[in-house]
């Protein structure tokens, strides 16, 4: 262990989620679906509640530290956090910086969450409701580029005349979410294969995004609860070890109406390397990854710039049988994700990564030691991490 | 007289200058028909979008600088959902990236006029098209671009 790493310093020793809802349909307030989220995980781990002492979130998720902390009667709060950027990624920075929280002393037991209810507030995938426009968002929306998919698409575009990318390779990565799926009664979609012909068949979004390349929109909240490693012993759980996390983005990539220098990227390109040092692990050593799928072309940019393989290689590294439990070279997004489990905005990824390494996953990845999570390609910052078990420490 | 053609129905957003006024020399520019971009005048460097600092040397110090609208497409996409109540029952639109060759190659968006179901270049050369807004209020133009040949 070096001083200037987060590894085997931390560990997740609790996951906990509500149920999972199509948009619009909890009946819960976003705020008891946080509070639900949390408790679940502190049952998880076995711990009592009101040892939390810290909370960190992202994405401006509504539901504040001191409200929570007062809700669950907590004798004190140390440390609460709020990482910023928007769309999901930050969705493994907060759990850096939760972590940093814990080795730096500042809290002993922080939860990292997210809670979205978006039936009660703004939906993510429609126009906000205004009549005009200012600063980045003049130079895009009266020309009809308004959604994230349309502010994605373009990347994605460039990205496959660069390399000849094929539409087989977004096909697979939204089959594989599908196909897992169906293994996790938690997936909202669950019982809902898709075929690779209802893809094909499937009616654009933007292209080159059919529906299916697209994230759903749900309801619901996620939790995690991080503790040192040495208190991680005491734990009911196997602890998932945090090896590293890496924020960021290239340079000037937020240069407005579509500026960035390297546009045709997810973000990565300058984080990853740093994940992987701080981790102490290559590519070949990660045994399953879960990989934010706002939009499948996001998840393929992601895998290239962390390394699994080259643009040039895939179209042919991204097929179905390559990227599923129990035997595929890549598992990917095995509870589902963002496609098919739910859109808890990426944190149900982080938990399946922890179940994948204590060996809970519906979709188990035999003798899964490594784990990875890349949150939200191409907004800026991203983030991404790697968990271990405590035999790869 | 009939409503003026514009290539998105109207009811989108319209765009107005930031209140600090960083990029109202631009939305003027669109107003004359010029396409204007940053440029620093310590060390030249093109800027695009708009700042208060020019990223390359860090002075405060940037002008504005009409070029010469024409340009490559760089990226596109064809949109089909409508996000936007205005955009309901309209079909298919494209949208393009066009970069800037002579202008240090700094990218503006805007939709690509013609066949919507059109097949795009990327590499194909383009020039812009101002489409005046005169009936809004604030007026503006929105800045277009059509294939040469």
């Amino acid at each position: 262990m070096t001083a200037r790493s987060i590894r085997g310093r931390v560990a997740i020793v609790g996951v906990g989620e509500t149920v999972y809802y199509k948009h619009g349909q909890a009946r819960e307030p976003e705020v008891t679906l946080a509070l639900q989220a949390i408790l679940a995980a502190c049952a998880d781990a076995g711990i009592d509640p009101r040892s939390i002492d810290g909370f960190a979130s992202y994405s401006n998720d509504r539901n504040d530290p001191s409200r929570l902390a007062a809700a669950l009667g907590l004798p004190e709060l140390r440390f609460s956090n709020m990482q910023w950027g928007g769309g999901g990624g930050g969705g493994s920075a907060a759990v850096g910086n939760a972590a940093a929280a814990v080795a730096a002393g500042y809290a002993d037991c922080v939860v990292v969450f997210r809670a979205l209810a978006q039936g009660q507030f703004q939906r993510f995938g429609a126009a906000p409701p205004a009549a005009t426009a200012t600063g980045e968002a003049a130079l895009t929306f009266p020309y009809g580029l308004i959604s994230p998919a349309q502010r994605f698409a373009m990347r994605v575009m460039r990205f496959m005349h660069d390399h000849g990318i094929e539409p087989g390779a977004q096909r697979a990565i939204a089959l594989a979410s599908y196909h897992h799926a169906q293994n996790n009664p938690r997936a909202v979609m669950h019982g809902r294969p898709l075929t690779p012909e209802a893809y094909d068949e499937s009616r654009w979004i933007v292209e080159p995004f059919r529906l299916f390349d697209c994230c759903m929109e749900n309801d619901g909240a996620a939790a995690l609860i991080l503790v040192s490693a040495e208190r991680a012993r005491d734990v009911r759980q196997r602890p998932a070890y945090l090896l590293g996390v890496a924020q960021g983005s290239e340079y000037r990539n937020a240069a407005r109406g579509h500026n960035a220098p390297t546009y045709a990227s997810s973000s990565f390109t300058t984080v990853a390397p740093h994940l992987y040092a701080m981790a102490g692990v290559t590519p070949k050593d990660v045994s399953v990854v879960q990989s934010y799928e706002n939009f499948t072309g996001g998840v393929l940019m992601s895998l290239v710039e962390h390394e699994f393989f080259t643009a040039e290689e895939a179209n042919e590294f991204l097929r179905l049988d390559n990227l599923i439990a129990p035997k595929g070279r890549l598992p990917l997004n095995t509870s589902g994700g963002n496609l098919a489990e739910c859109y808890m905005h990426g944190l149900e990824l982080q938990i399946e990564a922890v179940r994948q390494l204590r060996g809970q996953s519906t979709n188990q990845v035999p003798g899964a030691r490594v784990g990875m999570v890349i949150s939200g390609p191409m907004v800026t910052p991203v983030s991404s991490m790697l968990v271990g078990t405590d035999d790869v420490l | 007289m009939s409503a003026p053609a514009y290539y998105l129905p109207a009811g989108l957003p319209r765009p107005v200058a930031e209140p600090d006024g960083l990029d109202a020399p631009y939305w003027e520019g669109t107003r004359a028909r010029e396409l204007r971009v940053q440029r620093c005048r310590a060390c030249r460097a093109w800027q695009w979008g708009p700042e208060w600092i020019c990223h390359h040397c860090l002075a405060f110090d940037l002008e504005w600088a009409a070029v010469e609208p024409r340009g490559t497409i760089y990226s596109w996409e064809r949109a089909w959902h409508p996000v936007h109540p205005a955009l309901r029952g309209h079909g298919p639109y494209v949208v393009v990236l066009v970069e800037l060759p002579h202008a240090g190659r700094v990218r503006m968006i805007g939709n690509l006029l013609g066949d919507p179901q059109q097949l795009v270049r990327i590499g194909a050369p383009v020039e812009a098209v101002f489409e005046t807004h005169d009936d809004a209020t604030p007026p503006f133009t929105l800045v277009h671009w059509r294939v040469t040949r």
